[in-house]
């Protein structure tokens, strides 16, 4: 079939419009519409949803060409001018709908979880911002623009991680959010700095930078830099080791946010940073198992954290992690396919998890899983939908991260076996948790302090159509039927339909699901046995392995240490030689008063010595020239 | 010896600076005003003295030598009759104690 013109992409500018006016409509009336701020937010995410549905549906046929518009020049300096524009390619459009689609069901959630708080537009305009900020992400044509919306959804993210300010606790996890990202927010301007360096025309979009890389313009050490830089941004804002501590921190924002930025959309945007200059890493080896290694190792580092964690939120927070470790580690083992694929199934049961258990919050009023217990009774559509969800991440055939997963541990099979097992036991350790989490919550004795009732109509509808997703997103990238490859990349795509690694990993996560239920279904008695078994263990994993100490002693004191000093400096130093030169200049008016003593001999003194001078400076040159 | 005018000017001087002194060092307000007497006679010394062997010799030296010392005697009656008023309403003669302008 031959590339055809795209009828919606030209629009597709008007997808982050929508929630942009949304925001700004509830920041100028929102307090008079209080409750009603929510259908303004929801109207708006829904108008570009249905957009971006038509954007992507248009693509599926195939063989859209990409569509760019970049004519607004947005700087000039000397010969070189900066355009903003956007792109709309496939894996844009499958981003749009994603973000758009998660959105559109938080929004519908948080109508109901976020009833009765007085600050309810706030949140409603901060969440439209975060969608703008995203959409407009996801759609930006080069990548100074991306980076642009980058730093603004993590303004988004400190916003709304520190919605509930007046908890300490809230404050100090958006700053470190904000902070942590931050730094590889440093990583990603520097790569970005060194790409206009070595670009020809010193081009930033995408397109450009394909060719580059393709024509073999960018010498192979500057290549390797500049991706290992990218990827420190990315892995900043996707929470990959050494910098995922804000992650789990940002769990005391309200869950709807947990759900939609923590789960399914920024935390995906490096990855999505990644995919986008994929170009850049293929060109480098070295990047690439950089990237791999980490992604692994951060799997499996995340998920036996999340073994030991007490808090339901938590355990979501550091799989979320780990999840995406899996995604980096796709990417870096070359499987783009995979990579994505995997950030498609993950956004939505990702999201189906963390409204769930907002659900079971919303429901107990305590995040605790230890005083929760036997919600199965109580909230039936919740706790189906919540074992859907769990089923999908643990790996479980033949829901949709089962496909996902396995795409991945093929890659890694045939590419690289030490991190094929890596991947294998986090895979265990997801099943483990994911089944410790759910029978504790949901089944067995019911150790809650108030009486659990299902949630409202509101927070159920958006878990249940997540659920019907999860189930039927996996079969676009099966062994059997590699569509999602094909139309993502542009090349035939084949799976190989590896039997080996389907049923290595259905055994991982049957295996993790059996472990929780022998240790925390019908024989749990109230107290962890874990931690009785293996106590040392168990502290060292509840403690997070101990790296926010790590970073409290090595940086955060050093850097208060510095601070304290610098304001000693800056009082002492500065602000004395300011008021040195105050005391100078009150030193001299107090010189000049002792003349003013009324005393008139002083008068007659002062007077003839300036007699003297006025005569010395008149005839004194005359007697200089005389002589 | 009386075609050189230096010594009656060097005494003319000398006198004057004894008087500036005076005036600006002593604390008895009689001592100054005798010591602006001084300063006036010192001028008047002046005045003759160029009067006779200045460049262009003149009566007018004289004249006008005359009128200072009427005015100096005028002066010192206005001048004693103020420190008079003020050893009345003070107390002392001191000079030092006369501050009241200051600040």
């Amino acid at each position: 079939m031959e590339a055809m013109v795209s009828d919606y992409s030209q629009y597709a500018w008007l997808i982050p419009l929508f929630p942009l006016l949304a925001f700004l409509v509830l920041t100028a009336w929102g307090r008079q519409m209080q409750e009603l701020g929510s259908y303004v937010s929801i109207i708006a995410v829904f108008v570009s949803f249905v957009l971006s549905l038509l954007v992507w549906l248009e693509r599926l046929g195939g063989s859209i060409d990409d569509y760019t518009w970049a004519d607004t020049d947005w700087m000039k300096m000397g010969g070189f001018s900066l355009h903003m524009g956007f792109e709309v390619n496939n894996l844009n459009a499958l981003m749009l709908v994603i973000v758009t689609l998660v959105s559109l069901l938080v929004n519908i959630y948080s109508r109901g979880y976020m009833h009765g708080d007085d600050r309810i537009t706030v949140f409603f305009s901060y969440v439209s911002l975060f969608t703008f900020s995203m959409l407009g992400l996801v759609i930006s044509e080069n990548i100074l623009m991306l980076y642009i919306f980058w730093e603004l959804v993590g303004v988004c993210s400190f916003l709304l991680v520190g919605f509930w300010y007046y908890k300490p606790e809230a404050r100090a996890a958006a700053k470190k959010a904000f902070i942590v990202t931050r730094v590889g927010d440093v990583g990603l301007f520097i790569g970005i700095l060194l790409l206009f360096w070595y670009m020809p025309d010193h081009a930033l979009d995408f397109a450009s930078i394909h060719n580059a890389l393709a024509g073999g313009k960018i010498p192979g050490a500057a290549i390797t830099a500049i991706a290992i830089l990218i990827f420190v941004g990315a892995a900043g804002k996707s929470g990959q080791f050494p910098l995922h501590t804000w992650l789990p921190d940002a769990m005391e924002g309200p869950t709807p946010i947990s759900a939609l930025i923590h789960a399914a959309t920024m935390v995906a945007a490096g990855v999505y940073l990644v995919a986008r200059t994929f170009d850049i890493f293929t060109a480098s080896p070295a990047a690439m198992t950089v990237v791999a290694v980490i992604g692994g190792f951060t799997a499996i580092f995340a998920a036996t954290i999340g073994i030991a964690q007490y808090d339901i939120k938590r355990v979501l927070a550091y799989s979320t992690v780990s999840q995406l470790g899996y995604m980096m580690m796709a990417l870096g083992l070359g499987a783009y396919t995979a990579g994505i694929f995997h950030l498609f199934t993950h956004a939505f049961f990702k999201a189906l998890l963390f409204l769930g258990a907002g659900s079971v919050i919303h429901a107990v009023d305590t995040q605790d899983i230890r005083q929760m217990g036997g919600l199965g009774r109580q909230m039936k559509i919740t706790t189906w939908t919540f074992a859907i969800g769990a089923l999908a991440l643990a790996g479980i055939v033949p829901f949709s991260g089962f496909w996902s997963k396995d795409a991945i541990l093929s890659a890694a099979y045939h590419t690289n076996q030490p991190l094929f097992w890596v991947g294998l036991a986090a895979a265990f350790f997801t099943a483990f948790y994911m089944a410790r989490l759910f029978f504790l919550v949901f089944t067995g004795r019911s150790r809650t302090i108030v009486q659990a009732h299902e949630s409202p109509g509101t927070m159920t509808f958006p878990l249940i159509v997540l659920a019907v997703l999860a189930v039927l997103t996996g079969f676009v990238f099966t062994p059997f039927n590699p569509w999602l490859g094909t139309w993502l990349t542009g090349q035939p795509a084949e799976e190989k339909a590896s039997f080996v690694v389907m049923i290595l990993s259905t055994v991982a996560g049957l295996a993790g699901i059996g472990a929780g239920w022998l240790l925390y279904g019908k024989t749990f008695t109230g107290a962890d046995p874990l931690q009785k078994k293996l106590p040392a263990i168990h502290q060292v994993l509840n403690r997070k392995y101990y790296v926010d100490e790590l970073y409290e002693a090595m940086i955060v004191k050093p850097l208060r240490g510095l601070g304290n000093l610098l304001h000693l400096l800056d009082d002492g130093v500065v602000d004395g030689i300011v008021r040195l030169f105050a005391k100078a200049g009150f030193g001299v008016g107090r010189l000049g008063l002792g003349l003013q003593n009324g005393n008139i001999q002083t008068y007659g003194l002062v007077t003839l010595l300036g007699l003297v001078v006025l005569a010395v400076l008149f005839v004194g040159g005359r007697l200089i020239y005389a002589g | 010896m009386a075609t050189v005018i230096t010594p009656y000017l060097t005494l003319g001087a000398i006198l004057f600076c004894i008087g500036l002194y005076g005036a600006l060092s002593k604390k008895s307000a009689v001592i100054v005003l005798l010591s602006v007497e001084l300063m006036l006679n010192a001028v008047n010394l002046n005045l003759i003295a160029f009067s006779k062997m200045g460049a262009k010799p003149a009566l007018a030296g004289q004249i006008f030598s005359l009128f200072n010392i009427t005015i100096a005697a005028a002066e010192v009656a206005v001048g004693i009759a103020i420190l008079i008023m003020l050893y009345r309403n003070k107390g002392t003669a001191d000079i030092d104690q006369m501050d009241s302008m200051k600040r």
